[in-house]
């Protein structure tokens, strides 16, 4: 989707603002965003969908709001679409703890989660079919305006490239974030010259690198 | 607008807690998960493994060779798995410089949690239009004449740098070196630099 989550070339974001000595987690709230992504991602949703549930955020609040609450936001989506946790419990629940911040977040006895050994997802898949793009091919991406998830950034559509390396065959994002299946393709890195991007405005000297799936690319 | 420090509303953290109770009682959150988080991005000690890769690369040839060309064998030799980092090198020649338009794409598991500028809009929006403006803000200026790479993870390849190594690396063990290789190195918003006098 053409959504305020694909950046890249935009203007008007000002400088980059650094952090001075800036912790790990600025509260307990995000570690536990982090927790709560852990132990439904895989088992409740998969990253594509994950990437997709954040997309879906009002773009003003994507904008005013903070990484761990694009995921908050994102996670809460999915857990209602899913049938896993209601909108309106999840509502409900959050006035209590609005008007009791410090109530426990669990009472003893409860039932409890024995704890699961992390899973780590890799997204590389057998090919079914050898790459249909050899190295130092010339490229051009499609023109796509999917209403859909998809990993090919708006700055990139309708460029010319060339394929610089072969990054094996991984399930594809655009089926798989709605459940439309796996779909492997073969991704290759493909290398544009800044200029094709940007035009006259482009910086010298400068290439830019997008690990791209086979069918977002056409022979040039 | 995209601030880096937007104000947390307190409804916010009352949402966490409520969602964190909710799965608590349904049996998808164990008890101790986000201590579990805490302690492993917070009370871990020591460079990160990506600092140490790189410490290790610059004292030895074989395992630089290894690193770029296999990264997945060369992070085992830390004892970890990790299938998909594409480690790239700066040169007198070139500079490479990582983002992620699209999310905030970032190897957790190499290079610890990323910065939160990383994360914010005027970094994923310039880094691949104008890096040489965003590079020059972090105080590193890249001369014309030095190619910039600009690598936008889009897939589910994670990118690291491979900084030069500073003056003066030679006089120092793979250990020591690593405490001096920072994220914004590991990133390539920075170069990695010794401190003045030796170590």
């Amino acid at each position: 989707m053409d959504g305020i989550h694909d950046l890249g070339g935009m203007h008007g974001f000002g400088p980059v603002e650094r952090e001075d000595n800036e912790p790990p987690f600025h509260a307990r709230w995000e570690a536990a965003v982090v927790a709560i992504m852990r132990a439904t991602r895989g088992s409740v949703y998969n990253i594509d969908e994950f990437r997709h549930g954040i997309e879906r955020m009002d773009p003003a609040h994507y904008l005013a709001s903070s990484y761990f609450e694009h995921w908050l936001d994102g996670i809460a989506r999915l857990l209602a679409e899913k049938g896993v946790v209601d909108a309106a419990e999840l509502e409900a629940r959050t006035q209590q703890f609005h008007e009791r911040p410090d109530a426990p977040v669990a009472t003893p006895g409860e039932a409890t989660a024995t704890r699961r050994p992390r899973i780590v997802e890799t997204s590389f898949r057998a090919p079914s079919a050898p790459p249909g793009f050899a190295v130092g091919a010339a490229v051009r991406t499609r023109t796509l305006h999917p209403a859909g998830h998809t990993r090919l950034p708006r700055y990139a559509r309708g460029k010319r490239g060339v394929i610089d390396a072969h990054r094996g065959c991984h399930v594809f994002p655009d089926t798989a974030a709605h459940g439309l299946g796996e779909q492997p393709q073969h991704v290759y890195s493909v290398r544009f010259e800044a200029r094709e991007l940007w035009g006259e405005a482009a910086e010298p000297n400068q290439r830019v690198h997008l690990d791209l799936w086979e069918s977002y690319l056409l022979p040039a | 607008m995209g601030k880096s420090h937007p104000n947390v509303d307190a409804y916010v953290v009352s949402r966490v807690r409520a969602l964190e109770s909710l799965l608590l009682e349904k049996g998808l959150l164990a008890p101790d998960a986000v201590d579990r988080v805490i302690q492993r991005y917070e009370a871990g000690t020591g460079p990160m493994l990506g600092a140490r890769a790189v410490a290790r690369a610059w004292r030895d040839p074989a395992y630089k060779h290894r690193l770029l060309q296999d990264s997945p064998a060369a992070l085992g030799d830390f004892g970890v798995s990790y299938d998909r980092l594409v480690v790239v090198e700066n040169t007198p020649a070139r500079h490479n410089v990582v983002v992620c338009t699209l999310c905030s794409c970032y190897p957790w598991d190499v290079m610890g949690l990323p910065p939160t500028w990383y994360k914010m809009p005027a970094y994923r929006s310039r880094a691949v239009s104008e890096p040489r403006k965003v590079l020059a803000e972090f105080g590193l200026v890249v001369p014309p004449e030095r190619e910039i790479r600009v690598w936008d993870s889009s897939a589910e390849l994670r990118y690291m740098v491979l900084p030069m190594a500073p003056a003066g690396a030679e006089r120092l063990g793979e250990d020591e070196l690593a405490v001096h290789v920072t994220r914004e190195a590991l990133i390539g918003v920075a170069e990695v630099q010794l401190p003045e006098g030796g170590h």
